[in-house]
C-alpha cells in the first residue's frame, strides 16, 4: 500500500510539469502581454520595453520557463503584474480559501441530499416514484448554471429583495438576539451560490446510490437479514447503506471536479472573489505569473483529491487494498 | 483466400452480426422517453442543418428600432439587444452546436479515442504504457480552465493564420464563416475528450485479445490491421455508440460554456453561449426575459434529451 501511495505521489511532479509547461507555452503563444494590457492607453514603446526588460519578459522562452520553475519549486510564484504591490501568493491563497469553503459546503450538501434521494428511489423501485425522482434530478442536472442564475437572482434579489445580488461575506454571520445572545447563522451571500453549485450534483450521487443499493438489496445476506426478522430500518442502515458506500466514495472525485469547474461560472456570475473568477480575470489580462500559479495549484488540488479518493477506496474495501499492493 | 473464409466462419459463432443493431433499435423504440429525446434532438439538429434555407432572417441582420421586442408576428421568438431575430439566431446557434459536436466526436472521441484505445489494448507493452501515461496527464489537467487558456491563447493566432491564407490564396470568407474559432474550440475539446473513450476501449480490447477467435485469426496469419478492423472493431462497436450518446451532451455544453466566457466561437457567428451571455444580467432578465429564456430553454431541452437518450441506449445494451 505504501509503495502504491509513493508511486502515485511521484506522479504529481510530472502532472505539474505538464500543466505548467502547457500553460506557459499557450500563454506566450497568444497575442499581447501583461505589460501592454497594464499600460492601457499609455503606449510609449521605450517605457514598455524597459518594463519588459525589468520583468525579464524579453529573455528567451526557455530561460523564462526555467526561471519560473526554479522559483516555483521554492514556493515563490512571482509578482502579479496587474495588482502591482502584491505577490501572486498573497493574492491567490485567500481566494483559494474562499473557493474551498464554498466547495466543501456544496459537496457536503450534495451528498447529504443525494444519498437519501438515491436510497428512496431504490426503495420505491417498481413504482412510478423511482423513475420520477431520477428523471427530475436529471432535468435539474441538464439546466446549465448559466441559464439558472439570472432567474434566481431576479427572483430572490430583485423581486423579493431577500438575498444579496452577489459578493461574499464569509460562511457564518452572527445574529444577535436582543443584542445579548449571539447565534451563528449562514451568511445570506451563501444561498444562491450553494443552490447553483448543488442543484446539478444531486443526480450523479443519487443515481449511483440507487444502482448500488438495488444491487446490494438482491444479495443473499440482505435476504438473510430480512428472514431473521430484523426491522426494515436496521436492514437499511446496517446492511444496505454501508455496502453501497464504495461507489459513493468514487463519486466524491467526480463531484469535486464538477465543483471546481462550476466555480468559474458561479463565481463570475455572482461576484464571489474566489480562485475561479480570479483565474478568469487573469487569463483576460494575460497576467502570466498569476495564471501559471492558479492552474498549477488547481491541478495539485485535483490530483491530491483523486489520490485521497483512491486511498479511501482501499480503506473501505479490503479487496482493493490487496489488489493494489500486488 | 482460404484463411479469410475460415476466419469468417469462426467469427460468425462469436458475434451476432447485423441483427444486434436491429434488436437494439427494437428495444429503443419501446421506450417513449427515448423516442421523445430523439425527436427533440432531431428537431434542434434539423433546424441547425437547414438554417440557411429555413431561417426567416440572416443572423447578422440588425434593426435597432425593434430591439429587445418580445415575440411578435414578425419575430416569433422576439429580438435581441441589436434587433436581430432570435429565432434565426437560435437556428444558426444550433448549427454551431451541430458542427462542433460532430467534429469533436468524429476526431476526438471516435478517431483518436478509439484508435488509441485499440492500439494500446491490442499492442500492449510500451505503446500501451505511453498512451495511457499521456492520457493520465491529460485527465489530471483541470478541464475548463485549460480550455479557457487554450482558446484565449490560440484563437487570435488561428484567426491571423486564416487572414493570411485569405490574403495569399484564392480562399475567401474563412474568417467571416467563423471557421478558425470552430477549429480552435474543436481542437481544444478533442484534446480532452479522447481519454475516456480510449480507456474503455482498451480495457475491452484487452479481454477480446485473449478470446479464441482472435487467436485463431492471428494463428492463421492475418495481419494485425486486419484483425483489428475485421474482428475487434465489430465487437467494440456497441461501446463506441454508447460513448457517442454520452459524449454529445458534454461536448455541446462545453462549447456553450467557452463561448459564454468569450473564448469560444467568435461573433458574429452565433452560438447559444453568446445568446445566453446576452441575457445573463438579472436586470435584463427582469425587463426582457425572452433574451435568456429562448436560448436557455432550447439548451436545457437539448442537454436533457442527450442524457435521457444516452440512458435509454445504455439500458438497451445492458439487456443485450
Amino acid at each position: 500500500m505504501t509503495a502504491y501511495v509513493i508511486r502515485r505521489l511521484l506522479w504529481l511532479p510530472i502532472v505539474l510539469f505538464a500543466v505548467s509547461f502547457l500553460s506557459f507555452v499557450i500563454m506566450r503563444f497568444g497575442p499581447g502581454d501583461p505589460v501592454t494590457v497594464a499600460a492601457g492607453q499609455y503606449r510609449d514603446p521605450e517605457v514598455l520595453a524597459r518594463i519588459r526588460a525589468e520583468k525579464g519578459l524579453d529573455d528567451s522562452l526557455p530561460v523564462q520557463y526555467w526561471r519560473w520553475v526554479s522559483a516555483a519549486t521554492r514556493g515563490d510564484f512571482g509578482d502579479s503584474i496587474l495588482q502591482r504591490t502584491f505577490t501572486v501568493s498573497e493574492l491567490i491563497f485567500p481566494k483559494m480559501w474562499i473557493s474551498a469553503q464554498l466547495g466543501i459546503v456544496a459537496l457536503a450538501i450534495v451528498f447529504a441530499v443525494g444519498i437519501p434521494l438515491g436510497l428512496t428511489a431504490a426503495r420505491l423501485n417498481g413504482t412510478w416514484a423511482d423513475p420520477f425522482i431520477v428523471s427530475s434530478l436529471l432535468f435539474l442536472q441538464a439546466i446549465p448554471v448559466l441559464v439558472l442564475i439570472p432567474p434566481l437572482l431576479w427572483l430572490f434579489a430583485l423581486q423579493f429583495s431577500i438575498l444579496p445580488v452577489g459578493g461574499w461575506g464569509g460562511l457564518l454571520d452572527i445574529y444577535w438576539v436582543g443584542g445579548v445572545i449571539a447565534i451563528p447563522i449562514p451568511d445570506p451571500h451563501l444561498y444562491l451560490p450553494l443552490l447553483a453549485y448543488t442543484i446539478g450534483g444531486f443526480a450523479g450521487v443519487a443515481r449511483l446510490v440507487r444502482v448500488t443499493a438495488l444491487e446490494v438489496t438482491r444479495e443473499d445476506y440482505i435476504r438473510t437479514a430480512r428472514a431473521k426478522g430484523l426491522p426494515e430500518a436496521t436492514v437499511l442502515f446496517r446492511h444496505i447503506l454501508p455496502n453501497s458506500l464504495l461507489p459513493i466514495v468514487t463519486s466524491v472525485g467526480l463531484a469535486l471536479a464538477s465543483v471546481i469547474e462550476g466555480a468559474f461560472f458561479v463565481e463570475t456570475l455572482l461576484g464571489i472573489p474566489g480562485i475561479g473568477s480570479f483565474l478568469f480575470e487573469a487569463a483576460r489580462s494575460r497576467d502570466y505569473d498569476t495564471i501559471m500559479a492558479s492552474t498549477v495549484i488547481i491541478a495539485t488540488v485535483f490530483v491530491i483529491a483523486n489520490l485521497l479518493v483512491e486511498l479511501t477506496y482501499g480503506f473501505i474495501d479490503p479487496r482493493v487494498r490487496v489488489q493494489a499492493s500486488r | 483466400m482460404a484463411t479469410a473464409s475460415i476466419e469468417r466462419s469462426a467469427e460468425r459463432d462469436v458475434h451476432a452480426g447485423r441483427g444486434q443493431w436491429r434488436e437494439l433499435w427494437t428495444r429503443l423504440r419501446r421506450k417513449r422517453l427515448a423516442l421523445v429525446s430523439l425527436a427533440i434532438i432531431a428537431v434542434i439538429y434539423g433546424a441547425g442543418l437547414s438554417a440557411p434555407l429555413v431561417a426567416p432572417y440572416a443572423y447578422t441582420e440588425q434593426n435597432l428600432d425593434r430591439a429587445l421586442e418580445g415575440p411578435t408576428r414578425d419575430h416569433w421568438l422576439g429580438t435581441d439587444r441589436l434587433g436581430r431575430d432570435m429565432l434565426s439566431r437560435a437556428m444558426y446557434s444550433a448549427r454551431t452546436t451541430l458542427i462542433v459536436t460532430a467534429a469533436v466526436l468524429l476526431t476526438g472521441s471516435i478517431l483518436i479515442g478509439n484508435g488509441l484505445g485499440m492500439l494500446a489494448g491490442y499492442r500492449g507493452g510500451w505503446i500501451d504504457n505511453a498512451i495511457m501515461r499521456v492520457g493520465e496527464v491529460v485527465s489530471s489537467l483541470p478541464g475548463i480552465p485549460m480550455l479557457i487558456l487554450i482558446n484565449a491563447g490560440l484563437a487570435p493566432r488561428a484567426i491571423e493564420a486564416a487572414r493570411w491564407l485569405e490574403g495569399h490564396t484564392p480562399l475567401s470568407g474563412l474568417v467571416a464563416s467563423g471557421f478558425p474559432s470552430y477549429l480552435i474550440v474543436f481542437a481544444g475539446l478533442s484534446l480532452f475528450s479522447w481519454i475516456g473513450t480510449a480507456r474503455l476501449i482498451r480495457a475491452l480490447v484487452f479481454q477480446l485479445r485473449e478470446r479464441d477467435f482472435i487467436m485463431a485469426a492471428e494463428g492463421l496469419g492475418a495481419p494485425g490491421g486486419r484483425v483489428v478492423v475485421r474482428h475487434i472493431l465489430p465487437n467494440v462497436a456497441f461501446l463506441i455508440v454508447l460513448q457517442i450518446s454520452s459524449g454529445l451532451g458534454a461536448i455541446a455544453g462545453s462549447e456553450i460554456v467557452l463561448t459564454w466566457f468569450g473564448v469560444g466561437v467568435q461573433p458574429p457567428v452565433p452560438s447559444f453561449g453568446a445568446m445566453l451571455f446576452d441575457g445573463s444580467g438579472a436586470r435584463t432578465f427582469q425587463s426582457h426575459p425572452h433574451v435568456l429564456l429562448v436560448p436557455g430553454v432550447i439548451v436545457t431541452l437539448l442537454l436533457y434529451a442527450f442524457v435521457l437518450l444516452g440512458d435509454a441506449i445504455n439500458d438497451a445494451f445492458a439487456h443485450r
